[in-house]
């Protein structure tokens, strides 16, 4: 019993950052209708920021959190500016022109990260990693749950940004229908350069967080692309509160296969469940609650 | 107020315009009427910038905005209220209002515009917390003619949108049209619902095959020949 709590718990507290990583692509699925093939890729790059902020200048990571997310976020801006919208405006042969184009976009930045980074493995130690609170039975990981509440922190911000301000309101309604949208004045470029943007900023955040709990190399990208899209799917394309929900699945289907199958096959309990959503629930969580 | 001056426009290589010319006057009802397919929403649509003209002029109040972006179109105040109302169905209906508000002047008279729109769609109150997808067809066309208004028009254009109406409820909608363009707002309205639309407009256009055919007051085309056998069926 003990044993199935602790491995609930560490399955959410992992399944809180993995929401993020959701939203992140589930906005960008929402108004761009692609799925972003970089995503996970984007996230290492926040890593590496990270890691180096705090390999050569000694910062924190929760500190570089205000580095690393402004920087994605004009990496992000660019990338769609220059990369993903002008094909958006082409007209071609392949529909799925934005998504080989995400491709492109996550093999250059996985080889350029092993060409200036190596493909060794590298970690964040900081004071606090080894810290452990014990509630009951229970012992919580410092680290990760600080993750955790800034994970909610980001989301509960998200939202209030999607549901409260104008430019979200713009967000939700292009990703509904594009053309009203624009016939109210929305811009679709900018809504579209922005929510690239801001769907990497979230991942860039959860990258930032999970340094000091992951190893860290270049081929860690594909391996969460692989997991976001995994959370997309199982939440429901392009449904916020899927996302989260996907996030959590994931984070505890994967905790309890580690814990009472193997660790080996963690990442596989993930793509099992993909699998299972795919044959049967094809419309993801969000059939279930029809919203 | 708006000039369209021989406007050719096409979907690739097939043409729905050809030579389009015509105009809106300042206070009045314009409808444009014609058969599926004779390029009545392709016009609007080239209006509001949605679609690119090939060549020709439009121009508003003095502006040529031909090749004006179509989010930019609304600042002008030209607004499209389009065909199957194309409300945002996951959003409620003062977020769809909200939405129909975000620019300039609208904007800092938001909460006042939705007053007067919900004193002139009290439906509309009742709901404003419901999804706009859960609203019955009546009711989400009242929303999307209401999204329209939140935008301060100065040129309200609509699109069809008496489409798949009860009959009862196609005379409320026209009955906003008329109080609609009562407040001084210009109106240009597309119908296949020929006979009633054109007892009270001001002037009608007939639109066969993307050419402008025949012109004049509602009256002038209910007492025409060609009308009454190919729109009124008498």
């Amino acid at each position: 019993m003990e044993l199935f709590l602790q491995t609930l718990v560490n399955g959410t507290l992992i399944g809180g950052l993995y929401a993020i990583i959701g939203i992140g692509m589930t906005l960008i699925m929402g108004v761009m209708g692609i799925i972003n093939l970089a995503h996970g890729q984007i996230m290492m790059i926040a890593m590496y920021i990270t890691w180096v902020l705090w390999q050569f200048l000694g910062i924190d990571p929760l500190l570089s959190l205000f580095i690393s997310i402004p920087l994605v976020y004009v990496l992000g801006d660019l990338m769609a500016r220059y990369l993903l919208y002008p094909l958006m405006e082409k007209e071609s042969i392949l529909p799925e022109n934005q998504v080989l184009m995400t491709v492109g976009i996550g093999m250059v930045l996985v080889e350029l990260a092993r060409t200036i980074f190596t493909s060794d493995y590298r970690s964040v130690q900081t004071s606090y990693s080894d810290i452990v609170w014990r509630l009951g039975h229970i012992s919580l990981s410092v680290p990760v749950v600080i993750d955790f509440f800034i994970a909610i922190a980001f989301t509960g911000a998200m939202f209030w940004f999607l549901i409260k301000t104008d430019i979200g309101r713009s967000i939700r309604a292009t990703a509904q229908d594009k053309e009203a949208a624009i016939l109210m004045g929305v811009s679709a470029k900018k809504i579209t350069i922005l929510t690239f943007a801001l769907g990497s900023s979230l991942t860039a955040a959860a990258g930032t967080l999970f340094l000091p709990i992951y190893y860290l190399y270049p081929d860690v990208g594909p391996i969460f692309t692989l997991k976001a899209f995994v959370i997309t799917i199982l939440g429901g394309l392009g449904s916020t509160v899927g996302a989260i929900a996907g996030g959590l699945v994931l984070g505890i289907a994967e905790t309890f296969g580690a814990t009472y199958i193997s660790m080996g096959y963690r990442d596989a309990f993930g793509l099992i469940i993909f699998l299972l959503v795919l044959i049967f629930m094809p419309g993801g969580l969000k059939s279930l609650t029809k919203v | 107020m708006l000039k369209l001056e021989n406007v050719n426009m096409s979907y690739g290589d097939i043409q729905v315009l050809w030579d389009v010319s015509f105009e809106v006057k300042e206070a009045e009802i314009l409808v444009l009427v014609g058969a599926n397919g004779a390029g009545k929403s392709s016009t609007l649509k080239t209006i509001s910038g949605l679609q690119r003209v090939r060549s020709g002029k439009i121009i508003f109040n003095g502006e040529d905005i031909t090749q004006l972006p179509a989010e930019e179109v609304i600042t002008r105040g030209i607004v499209h209220v389009p065909e199957g109302r194309r409300l945002f169905n996951e959003m409620t209906v003062e977020e769809n209002l909200v939405m129909g508000s975000l620019n300039g002047e609208s904007k800092k008279l938001r909460s006042q515009t939705m007053e007067e729109c919900y004193e002139l769609f009290p439906r509309l109150l009742e709901r404003r917390k419901q999804l706009a997808g859960t609203l019955s067809g009546g009711e989400q066309q009242m929303l999307a003619v209401a999204r329209g208004l939140m935008a301060k028009p100065k040129l309200l254009m609509l699109d069809e949108p008496s489409l798949g109406l009860a009959p009862v409820l196609v005379q409320d909608i026209f009955d906003i049209v008329k109080s609609v363009n009562k407040q001084g707002i210009t109106v240009l309205l597309v119908e296949q619902n020929v006979q009633s639309t054109l007892t009270f407009c001001d002037r009608a256009y007939v639109l066969e095959n993307g050419k402008i055919g025949i012109s004049g007051t509602g009256k002038e085309l209910l007492n025409n020949e060609h009308v009454k056998t190919a729109y009124l069926g008498i």
